[in-house]
């Protein structure tokens, strides 16, 4: 089985635990308006790589990987590609590399759900805790998401929640309680991570001439961030 | 025999020979714990360095040098007792009569002391001059015996950075005997290693080491007059901690006193002078505050140890290094390892000191050091950009467990082999001169075997590499005949007396070839081979350009198409330089590493087929050329650890700069994530590695408001440098390296 990737990482140390290889996929179905890679969403293009093409580069770094290190598939949705999900993450498991899904949790097809059963940690992009938002800024229900998440935890797959705070649309203390209730309402979810909001992708959508949607929002002071971080680890 | 200042100490064969490592392996306590123990500055340690950290703004104001002596000519002996603050330090002993004051040293050159006295607004008195009227220097040595050609090399600049015109360095006295054996012992083994000489036939080389012999002794006796003008008798052993950091460093005070070699290494002392701190520690004499405050005392002397140099010499070595560079760490051979409490007091002088560029601390990695220990050396590295690392799992089996390191990446056994260094050749350059048939196109000089410049409208591979073959012939065989001329001069005139009096008589002989531009005629080569290069001629008909046309691999990537092209050219550079012989049949090596002199290199090279614009800087050491690479850090770390140790011996340096959000979102994150990429890369085989973790935006705020960062500190290419001290042109150089990003 074939996939289309992106562009690869060697070094990833900010999706997943420890020191891990990442590929990001190519293909996104949803228009997020905060979305960093808009030049991953087309669902044409990027590099073709078989499953053992791309466990076989990303052999080459299991040294660094330690003992927590490992893995990720990141987009685009890799869950757009599953199969080819399944197929690499099989495959690091016979050579013991641990395994990192990077997800919106917006497609749980067969195949994602034999690509998760392969699947050592995902990193859920739970982007907003409002359907209302969901339908506005991504495209897509909350409840998809809430079914991945279900999903996830019956099979109890350890989840990482992230969420970009975006100022003047989630950076509320309310959003981040909200938050909090989700993580502590499902067991598989270990770790919960805000990310900052960031505009560096400007340049990104300049190039390929389209609008940045949030590209007018501010990003988010260190204190608010700092603030909301306190709220996640306040005891519920 | 058991000296009575030796009580408490395990005994061993170390006291029947000169064996400093018998000693450290029969008497130090390895430190498996982490660094709570550690003390921080005490309000007189922070009271020294604040009148130390005076006297370099004072430097900086005055351009660089504070002050000159242009009347007395350096040695160990001929200037009077000089303090930072008398009452206040534990250690002594200055390299003049005062902090900072630089001395002349014309036996490298007299041409090069008169001139770096002129570059600051002095003048070499005419004592000096009178004194040298008459004495053969080794530069005029050198000059004498170089031939037509050696001289054409060096004025193209395919060869350049040779040490014919001052102190060769990279040699390191093992400095511990003085403060394990005293001078008196030292002088007495030499004298036996001298009688029994003459039961030899008298050949060339016994009479010159017979010479030797008599040299090292009475430079022994300057080394105890030396410290006796500073009130310490050096002559028998010392007795306590104060006495082994202040012996030890006496013997590196003689060295630098009577020497201006480009790196004048300390080698591996910590560990050694544990043994002793732990002797007063439990004898209760000592306490931690007090073992910190002695490393704290010893490490400020190194850091205002300074030679006069040139603009010249600073533009290849930027900075006002000294190399005073200090092994940390490794393992031992019997699996224990060699960090002791010291290893860290060592490091922690970053902290209590401030960060600082010497000495040039170099941590030993072993995948089996402590965990604790790495994980301060991480943490170490993020706070402050002031350690490298060297992998010891490759450097143990052919050095053994006491070897240091002297400049930036040169393992040599302490006390038992010696380097002759020999700066670097230019790989890129001599590419052209291939291409041109014995044409140097930047200076337009002839040079090497003469053939017709390459024709054809697109280049061939083979033609390319089986012409670049005959030059590397050429080169090897000049390269390895000058260094013959530099080395026999240099222990004919300014043979280091004090530093081989601290080795052992018949020492093993290393000599050091470097390379310069690896990634460049890699990049080159593999354009050459997988896409189309078009050369462009000059009026005269010499190729002075390229339109290179298509994608190809670039070195970097972890993409063997093109690293093995980088691999395979220090192998064959090796093997054509071992084809000729040796002065004093030293061993053979070479290093992938240019300190700051890519951008002098890059500067006197035209155009190269990679793209690479003529005179723009090549990359440094064995570093990819920056922003070439694609596939971020880790495939870039793959590429350079595709070089292999056995060709080059004298190591492979790489620098690595990446941002703190790149390197992990926590301060625990980030420490274990560095952990991970050294253990990763040195499985990998690698050498060398710099690190920084900073942000390039830090880099330009310190390029365009050099008052606001007097001490940044940042690794260059085996050293570290103050940044402020980087010439400008360096400094553009540094930041438009590669840093690792979060995309």
């Amino acid at each position: 089985m074939s996939g289309y990737v992106h562009s690869i990482q060697s070094l990833g140390t900010v999706d997943g635990p420890g020191v891990r290889f990442v590929a990001f996929l190519q293909g996104c179905h949803l228009r997020c308006k905060c979305c960093h890679n808009p030049d991953t969403w087309a669902l044409a293009g990027g590099t073709e790589y078989t499953a053992e093409e791309l466990v076989g580069k990303a052999v080459r770094y299991r040294e660094y990987f330690g003992e927590t290190g490992g893995v990720t598939l990141s987009g685009g949705e890799p869950l757009l590609q599953a199969t080819f999900v399944r197929d690499v993450f099989s495959q690091c498991h016979r050579h013991g590399i641990h395994t990192c899904l990077d997800t919106s949790g917006s497609v749980l097809t067969d195949e994602a759900k034999a690509a998760l059963a392969e699947t050592d940690r995902v990193l859920l992009d739970w982007k907003y805790t409002d359907d209302a938002l969901y339908r506005a800024h991504v495209g897509c229900r909350l409840e998809s998401v809430e079914a991945f998440l279900r999903y996830l935890n019956e099979r109890e797959i350890p989840v990482t929640l992230r969420q970009v705070i975006i100022p003047t649309v989630n950076d509320t203390v309310e959003n981040a309680r909200n938050l909090r209730a989700v993580a502590a309402a499902y067991p598989c979810v270990d770790k919960v991570e805000l990310l900052p909001f960031r505009k560096i992708c400007q340049a990104k959508y300049d190039n390929m001439g389209l609008v940045f949607p949030f590209g007018h929002l501010p990003e988010p002071s260190a204190e608010i961030m700092a603030m909301l971080n306190a709220v996640l680890s306040e005891k519920i | 025999m058991m000296h009575e200042n030796w009580n408490g100490f395990t005994t061993g064969v170390w006291q029947n020979e000169i064996n400093v490592r018998d000693f450290i392996q029969t008497n130090y306590h390895a430190y498996e714990g982490d660094a709570d123990f550690l003390s921080g500055a005490t309000p007189r340690t922070a009271a020294l360095m604040d009148k130390v950290q005076e006297l370099f703004r004072l430097e900086r104001e005055k351009g660089g040098v504070l002050d000159v002596d242009v009347n007395t000519v350096s040695s160990l002996v001929n200037y009077a007792p000089g303090y930072i603050d008398k009452e206040n330090e534990l250690i002594v002993g200055m390299q003049t009569d005062a902090p900072l004051k630089r001395g002349v040293n014309p036996f490298g050159g007299i041409r090069m002391a008169r001139q770096a006295c002129a570059a600051y607004g002095y003048r070499l008195s005419d004592k000096v001059e009178d004194e040298f009227r008459f004495r053969t220097t080794h530069n005029s040595g050198v000059f004498r015996a170089y031939t037509d050609e050696m001289r054409l090399a060096r004025k193209c600049h395919v060869i350049t950075g040779l040490p014919d015109a001052y102190g060769r360095g990279r040699i390191i006295g093992d400095y511990r005997r003085v403060a394990l054996y005293g001078v008196d012992r030292l002088i007495e083994e030499k004298q036996k290693d001298k009688a029994a000489l003459a039961a030899e036939a008298f050949t060339q080389d016994n009479i010159r080491l017979s010479e030797e012999i008599f040299q090292q002794i009475t430079f022994l006796g300057y080394l105890k007059e030396m410290a006796a003008m500073y009130g310490c008798d050096i002559s028998a052993p010392a007795k306590d901690a104060r006495e082994a950091v202040q012996w030890t460093y006496f013997a590196y005070l003689g060295a630098i006193k009577e020497q201006n070699g480009a790196a004048m290494s300390l080698g591996r002392v910590s560990t050694f002078l544990d043994i002793y701190i732990e002797r007063d520690l439990a004898r209760g004499v000592l306490t931690e505050e007090g073992a910190q405050e002695l490393m704290d005392d010893f490490v400020m002397k190194l850091r205002i140890a300074r030679h006069l140099r040139t603009p010249e010499y600073n533009e290849l070595f930027g900075g006002d290094p000294m190399w005073i560079t200090e092994a940390v760490g490794g393992m031992g051979k019997d699996g224990r390892t060699l960090v002791t409490k010291n290893s860290y007091r060592m490091l922690n002088t970053l902290y209590t000191l401030g960060s600082s560029p010497e000495p040039n601390l170099t941590v030993l990695w072993s995948t089996a050091l402590p965990e604790n220990f790495k994980r301060f050396c991480a943490k170490v590295s993020a706070d402050t950009d002031s350690v490298q690392y060297e992998n010891d799992d490759l450097m143990r089996p052919l050095h053994g467990d006491d070897y240091a390191i002297a400049c930036c990446v040169s393992a040599m056994e302490v006390g038992k082999q010696m380097q002759f260094f020999g700066a670097r050749c230019n790989l890129a350059k001599l590419l052209l001169i291939a291409i041109n048939g014995g044409y140097d196109a930047t200076s337009g000089i002839h040079i090497g075997p003469q053939m017709p410049v390459m024709t054809g409208d697109t280049l061939d591979y083979e033609a390319v590499a089986e012409r670049y073959a005959v030059y590397i012939e050429w080169l090897s065989k000049l390269y390895v005949n000058t260094m013959n001329v530099i080395h026999y001069m240099h222990d004919k005139y300014a043979y280091e007396k004090t530093q081989m009096a601290l080795h052992d008589t018949a020492v093993e002989r290393l000599m050091a070839f470097g390379v310069a531009g690896l990634s460049v005629v890699a990049d080159s080569l593999s354009a050459i081979k997988y896409a189309k290069v078009h050369p462009v001629k000059d009026e005269l008909g010499y190729i002075t350009a390229f339109n290179t046309e298509g994608e190809f691999p670039k070195y970097g990537n972890d993409d063997d198409r093109v690293d093995l092209l980088a691999r395979d050219l220090t192998h064959q550079v090796i093997t054509e330089l071992r084809k000729t012989p040796t002065y004093r049949d030293a061993i053979h090596t070479l290093s992938v590493l240019t300190i700051t002199s890519n951008v002098m290199y890059g500067k006197h090279t035209g155009a190269t087929p990679d793209g690479r614009p003529a005179g723009a800087p090549l990359a440094p050491g064995a570093n990819p050329m920056h922003n070439r690479e694609e596939n971020g850090a880790l495939a870039s770390l793959n590429s350079v650890a595709k070089i292999r140790y056995e060709d080059c011996r004298d190591g492979i340096s790489n620098t690595f700069s990446i941002t703190p959000e790149a390197l992990g979102k926590t301060e625990e994150a980030r420490v274990g994530n560095l952990v991970a990429i050294l253990d990763g890369y040195f499985a990998k085989k690698a050498h060398h590695i710099n690190v920084n973790v900073l942000n390039r935006e830090t880099l330009i705020d310190a390029y365009e408001n050099p008052e606001k960062y007097p001490n940044l500190t940042i690794r260059v290419s085996g050293y570290a440098v103050n940044f402020n001290k980087l010439s400008r042109e360096q400094q553009r150089e540094v930041i438009s390296r590669t840093f690792h990003s979060v995309v």
